[in-house]
């Protein structure tokens, strides 16, 4: 489903070039669940935006069901974000005036989805994460567990096929943290594939395989089989 | 995304921020409040113009001796100009089928007295018909008799000052006042009408056109007006005029006014009076514009990972344009009809503080008041809004 093949980023800081990203390759199949981990810096980040065509690559290719990105115009990736990508970000960007509802709806309003349908939709979505009787509070009367789990019900709205998740845990105490992450798993038995970037190694273990970044190279490819051990040696012990 | 979901987002962002949104749409309503009352100024200053040269009568021609207009020498100086005399105005009377009056006017300053009462007025040798030419009215008694135009009588009508001032608590009518030495008997007092354009008909004395020319002792007269019957244009009956007055001086020696022309012209130079005003209130449409970038461009910041989160729910670029244009469009039209309906009331408290000016704005300034408004949303809103559109998405959602 994505298909990496010798990815690079630079980016210009004022002089300097920063290569966040170098020749990456990978594939990740449809219905993977994948954690990217690595120190602060090693590209996790921008891994995920070029993924997620929020950013183009310097050079290399990115295909996506077959298709190459950079053959694709902005309409083309605007389409792409809408309908097969679902963000969701450590700092929730939840838009404060709107309510829990409004915010799920968003992505539907954009798309052009008629608002009988809207409403419908954003109901499905906000039940699956079990907060559909929070619909009408604004994101500061939630809690910052309850805040994620409505970023994910708006990230979901159009049933995307792949979730994107940058630290979703990162701004959460461990019993958010732990329902947020058992709304992922549950999203993933379902058939959805999951990227999930994070520090958290509780994030790891719950992924399938993990792929370990550093200085913009993906420097360790843990399979299923034998994560445990691999964290463990690599000093990230799943917390009691 | 339906117009109407742009809406509904941009008019909630901006209901997020009720006082700064008020205050940026003030510039606004300031500006448009101006361009109405200003315009409804003029227009009330052209209105006024009109209305009191419709008072005093503007269907007619009037015709003044000499000739108005620069040429090589000062007119009146160079050359020898005819006299209007009584028997231009019956040739006038006699060669223009369209008119229907042709009536004489001698004007002098004599001293008028009553016993002891005196003073000086304005006196006006005129004729019978001089009331359906000029808009006038005889309050008491009656207007001067009709009589020949070489035939005197020692008859006044007054104005109505001047019948207060002479004869006070008492009716004038049947009384005898003396005209620079005449004994004249008064027929009748005008109906009061105020200053109407420099000439007061309550301050003058109407006597018969022969009677003033002898006390004038003058054989020329002031004027000659000329008015049309019904359905006859002016235009035509002023050329009419003109050819019979060349041909009888064997010179085109005099000068032909038609009221239309008068009234036209100045409310021409009114009008665009009216639209100077209105530019130098849509100056204070700018800055307001500048008040409203100014606020956008807050807003954009403030709401960067907002914009970065539109770009990844997959908003195009011309979505995001279009909701922060509608924001700044919103603002501004919203600060326009607040501006109206001040300007409508600002025009109420100027009508009733000067009750006789007709003030109240011109459509035009109306409908181009509340363009504008749009306008300036949309122009000012442009900049902002763009810079929203070009925000790279990693670094909106990064807090960058």
């Amino acid at each position: 489903m994505i298909e990496l093949d010798r990815l690079t980023r630079t980016f210009q800081l004022g002089d300097e070039e920063v290569h966040a990203l170098e020749d990456v390759t990978e594939t990740i199949r449809a219905g993977e669940h994948v954690a990217i981990m690595g120190p602060s810096g090693s590209g996790k980040s921008t891994l995920l935006h070029l993924i997620g065509c929020l950013d183009r690559p310097t050079s290399g290719s990115y295909r996506f069901e077959g298709r190459e990105t950079a053959d694709l115009g902005e309409g083309e990736l605007d389409a792409l974000r809408q309908r097969r990508f679902g963000f969701v970000f450590q700092a929730f960007h939840l838009v404060g005036r709107l309510t829990a509802r409004q915010n799920v709806e968003l992505p539907l309003v954009f798309a052009g989805i008629e608002s009988g349908r809207r409403r419908q939709r954003s109901q499905e979505v906000l039940e699956a994460v079990g907060l559909a009787h929070r619909a009408r509070h604004r994101p500061s009367e939630l809690s910052g567990g309850e805040r994620q789990r409505i970023a994910i019900a708006r990230a979901l709205a159009l049933a995307p096929s792949v979730l994107l998740a940058d630290e979703p845990t990162g701004n959460l105490d461990r019993r958010s943290g732990d329902t947020v992450l058992d709304l992922l798993g549950t999203l993933h038995a379902g058939g959805l594939t999951v990227l999930v970037v994070t520090h958290d190694p509780r994030v790891a273990h719950r992924a399938e395989r993990v792929l370990m970044m550093e200085d913009g190279r993906i420097a360790r490819r843990i399979p299923r089989e034998g994560l445990a051990e691999a964290l463990a040696h690599w000093g990230i012990e799943e917390p009691r | 995304m339906t117009a109407l979901d742009v809406l509904g987002f941009s008019g909630g962002a901006l209901l997020g921020h009720r006082l700064r949104s008020a205050l940026s749409l003030t510039g606004v309503t300031i500006g448009i409040a101006a361009v109405v009352v200003l315009t409804a100024l003029g227009e009330g200053a052209r209105r006024y113009v009109v209305e009191q040269f419709a008072a005093i009568g503007s269907d007619f021609v009037a015709v003044l001796p000499g000739k108005v207009e620069t040429r090589g020498a000062i007119p009146g100086l160079g050359g020898t100009t005819h006299d209007l005399t009584l028997e231009d105005v019956a040739a006038l009377r006699r060669e223009i089928a369209g008119a229907r009056h042709v009536e004489p006017v001698v004007m002098g300053t004599e001293t008028i007295a009553a016993g002891e009462r005196r003073r000086q007025v304005l006196v006006a040798g005129v004729t019978a018909d001089f009331v359906h030419v000029r808009n006038v009215s005889v309050r008491r008694g009656r207007f001067l008799p009709r009589l020949g135009l070489d035939r005197g009588a020692p008859v006044a009508v007054l104005g109505a000052s001047v019948a207060e001032e002479l004869f006070p608590g008492v009716d004038p009518i049947g009384q005898v006042v003396r005209i620079g030495g005449r004994r004249c008997r008064v027929v009748g007092v005008l109906t009061a009408r105020g200053q109407q354009l420099g000439m007061n008909m309550d301050e003058v004395a109407l006597i018969p056109v022969a009677t003033g020319m002898q006390l004038f002792n003058r054989s020329s007269l002031f004027r000659i007006l000329i008015s049309a019957r019904p359905g006859v244009p002016l235009e035509s009956l002023r050329d009419r005029a003109h050819e019979v007055l060349i041909a009888r001086h064997r010179e085109d020696d005099v000068t032909l006014l038609t009221e239309d022309s008068v009234v036209s012209s100045l409310s021409a130079i009114l009008g665009v009076l009216t639209l100077a005003l209105a530019a130098i209130a849509t100056i204070s449409l700018g800055v307001a514009g500048i008040g409203i970038m100014n606020v956008m461009l807050v807003s954009v910041s403030e709401r960067t990972a907002e914009i970065g989160l539109l770009k990844a729910v997959g908003a195009s670029r011309r979505e995001i344009l279009a909701c922060f244009l509608a924001e700044a469009a919103m603002l501004s039209s919203a600060g326009g009809l607040a501006g109206l309906l001040i300007g409508w009331l600002g025009v109420r408290v100027l009508v009733g503080v000067f009750p006789a000016l007709p003030a109240s704005p011109p459509a035009w300034a109306v409908a181009s008041a509340l363009v504008l408004s749009v306008a300036v949303g949309s122009v000012f809103g442009y900049l902002p809004a763009r810079r929203a559109t070009r925000l790279d998405p990693v670094e909106a959602l990064s807090g960058r």
